[in-house]
């Protein structure tokens, strides 16, 4: 293949991830915008999505696009319902306190991985895509399901900017971010918002989690990469900022695409984290993020 | 403030432990004595993590980095570089104290959440680094040190550090010096701006203190004990390995010393014993210990976010350092 459809293809696979990955960060930049806490679970309730989804698909049976549009709508609900339940038992009761919050997080973190190992297996497991279908470009056939995946995530992304912009339940997270205590004072429920929140951001994990299985297998330490990558678009997007996550998550899913496809991977996310670390040192902002009130 | 109050007694309760450990290994069955060792080379990692969480309030979640610097400083000086076992330790200090200058002056510029993700970060880098220079860091796989690259001379006296009471006694040697070091910094003008700092940065400031310098110097002391841990780890138990640079060797130390009691000298040692042990039993019945590293955290930060030496200190033994 030449260099043009070889870095066509690079670039595809680079928007399927950057799709995922703006799903999953988005998650976690909406826990952080809103409650001011970082959820080190984030990664591994991503893990159980895709581990729901592949135990869905196999329950059911048959033609495999009822299962995975089951999966698809139950995943994201029992990992939702998990995260309700950690935020209740844990969460609040360490007040949302910041470094509290980091440790108990790494706790069900471990929790979850070793459940999952334990009642799951260390194997990698596939799901199968829901339809398959070939989009013959001149150069290379390219997986029409990958694009779709593309679409849903757009999708979604939009539907998420206008349910915080158009809606009265955006206006209260966005009331809730911007000033915590005002917002308790003209009557907003604080804490059933953080719940609904915390639920929320698990659930874009867990959708993100079903719509990247049927390509890449269900495996109980799939859940390090979107957590660390999560992170990174974050700080680069800025903490709680929609637009930049997006921005950044396509950024940083293209250039990882293309930079794995021509140098070593480990080397790719070598670089990658050490640039992050520095825009977080330097920008604490992020690149698009305004400076914090 | 009570502590400090009592000099004597936190010197002689340190000696007293020291001096217990001594005497525990002409009496501990071999595996156990095996097991100490290591735990005390551990106990002094989560010293050195202590000084930085405990006392000045820094959570890092990247210590395995220093940790990581000590052990291939050592491991691959031994096995690559021909040095002789104190050189190799040496290096090992050296590494850790340049590694923790460079990520103190940049990750101190942050602070909260921002530095336990910058920490973090640096980390993850040091311990791709590890895995992409697999030629000369075994990779996945690690090194193995021989026993032969592990041996002191001094004069016609030979050290065998795979001898299981040289090991001991070199494992409680270091962890008693850097006990002792511990007591003496925090009853120090030093550690009390560190104390200072964790209690209210500002402030401290405001009455002319340099909290950048104190908090870099604190990293580097920390640094430099964690490495040394590292260095001694290879030395001693003759394997250098990626996992000790992955995450999770930056959340075990944290566990530790929360679990025994953050801000206290002998905490580390007690959370790492109790942990080490609570792992090592079950481990005989399920494989799952990490849940029970996971429901530890948990259960600690809900119901005991002092630990065990500090839920103590409060209810009971005020003076306790």
């Amino acid at each position: 293949m030449a260099f043009g459809p070889h870095l066509l293809l690079a670039v595809l696979e680079g928007l399927v991830t950057s799709a995922v990955l703006a799903l999953t960060a988005l998650g976690l930049s909406l826990v952080f915008g809103v409650m001011r806490v970082v959820n080190v679970a984030h990664g591994e309730l991503f893990m159980l999505g895709a581990v729901l989804a592949w135990a869905i698909t196999t329950t059911i049976g048959g033609n495999p696009a009822i299962g995975f549009m089951a999966a698809l709508v139950l995943a994201p609900l029992i990992v939702g319902a998990v995260a309700l339940a950690a935020e209740r038992l844990v969460l609040r009761k360490v007040n949302y306190d910041p470094e509290a919050t980091i440790v108990a997080t790494i706790g069900l973190l471990y929790i979850i991985q070793q459940l999952a190992l334990t009642f799951y297996g260390a194997d990698a497991r596939p799901v199968p895509p829901p339809f398959n279908m070939r989009i013959s470009l001149p150069w290379f056939g390219y997986s029409g399901y990958k694009l779709s995946i593309i679409g849903a995530s757009a999708l979604l992304l939009i539907l998420s900017w206008l349910v915080m912009t158009r809606t009265k339940a955006g206006l209260i997270m966005r009331a809730t971010q911007y000033d915590r205590e005002t917002a308790q004072a003209f009557g907003i429920p604080v804490d059933r918002v953080y719940a609904g929140v915390f639920a929320l951001g698990a659930m874009l994990a867990a959708v993100a989690a079903v719509l990247i299985v049927p390509i890449s297998q269900a495996h109980y330490l799939m859940g390090q990469d979107p957590l660390l990558l999560s992170f990174i678009v974050v700080i680069i997007g800025g903490l709680g900022s929609l637009r930049g996550t997006v921005v950044a998550a396509v950024l940083i899913g293209v250039s990882d695409g293309v930079i794995s496809m021509f140098f070593s991977p480990t080397l790719a996310k070598m670089i990658a984290t050490l640039l992050v670390a520095m825009v977080l040192v330097f920008r604490p902002h992020g690149l698009f993020g305004k400076a914090a009130q | 403030m009570t502590e400090g109050s009592s000099p004597a007694k936190a010197y002689a309760l340190h000696l007293a432990v020291v001096a217990f450990l001594f005497g525990l290994n002409f009496v501990l069955p071999a595996y156990h004595h095996g097991l100490l060792a290591r735990i005390l080379v551990l106990a002094t990692f989560a010293m050195g993590y202590n000084l930085l969480f405990g006392y000045v309030g820094l959570l890092s979640l990247g210590h395995a980095m220093f940790f990581a610097a000590g052990l291939y400083g050592a491991g691959l000086g031994v096995h690559h570089y021909g040095l002789s076992v104190p050189l190799a330790f040496v290096a090992a200090l050296f590494c850790g104290a340049a590694l923790s200058l460079v990520i103190g002056l940049l990750a101190l510029r942050t602070s909260g959440v921002a530095f336990m993700i910058v920490t973090m970060m640096f980390a993850q880098v040091l311990a791709l680094a590890i895995l992409y220079f697999a030629p000369l860091t075994g990779g996945d796989q690690g090194l193995v040190l021989q026993q032969q690259e592990r041996v002191i001379q001094l004069g016609n006296t030979v050290l065998d550090l795979t001898n299981p009471t040289v090991r001991y006694m070199t494992a409680l040697g270091l962890f008693s010096v850097v006990l002792l070091l511990m007591l003496a910094i925090v009853r120090s003008r030093f550690g009390r701006v560190l104390i200072a700092v964790r209690e209210n940065e500002e402030r401290t400031r405001m009455l002319g203190y340099d909290t950048f310098t104190n908090k870099l110097t604190a990293m580097v002391v920390s640094g430099v004990i964690c490495a040394a841990a590292g260095g001694a780890y290879a030395l001693l138990f003759g394997y250098v390995g990626a996992n000790f640079a992955s995450v999770q060797y930056s959340i075990l130390p944290l566990l530790w010393v929360l679990l025994g009691g953050a801000a206290t000298t002998l905490g580390p040692l007690i959370g790492t014993l109790f942990m080490y042990y609570v792992v090592d039993i079950t481990s005989s019945y399920t494989s799952a210990y990490l849940l029970i590293v996971g429901i530890a955290l948990i259960v600690l930060v809900l119901f005991f976010p002092k630990g065990i030496l500090g839920t103590i200190r409060q209810r009971l033994l005020r003076w306790l350092p």
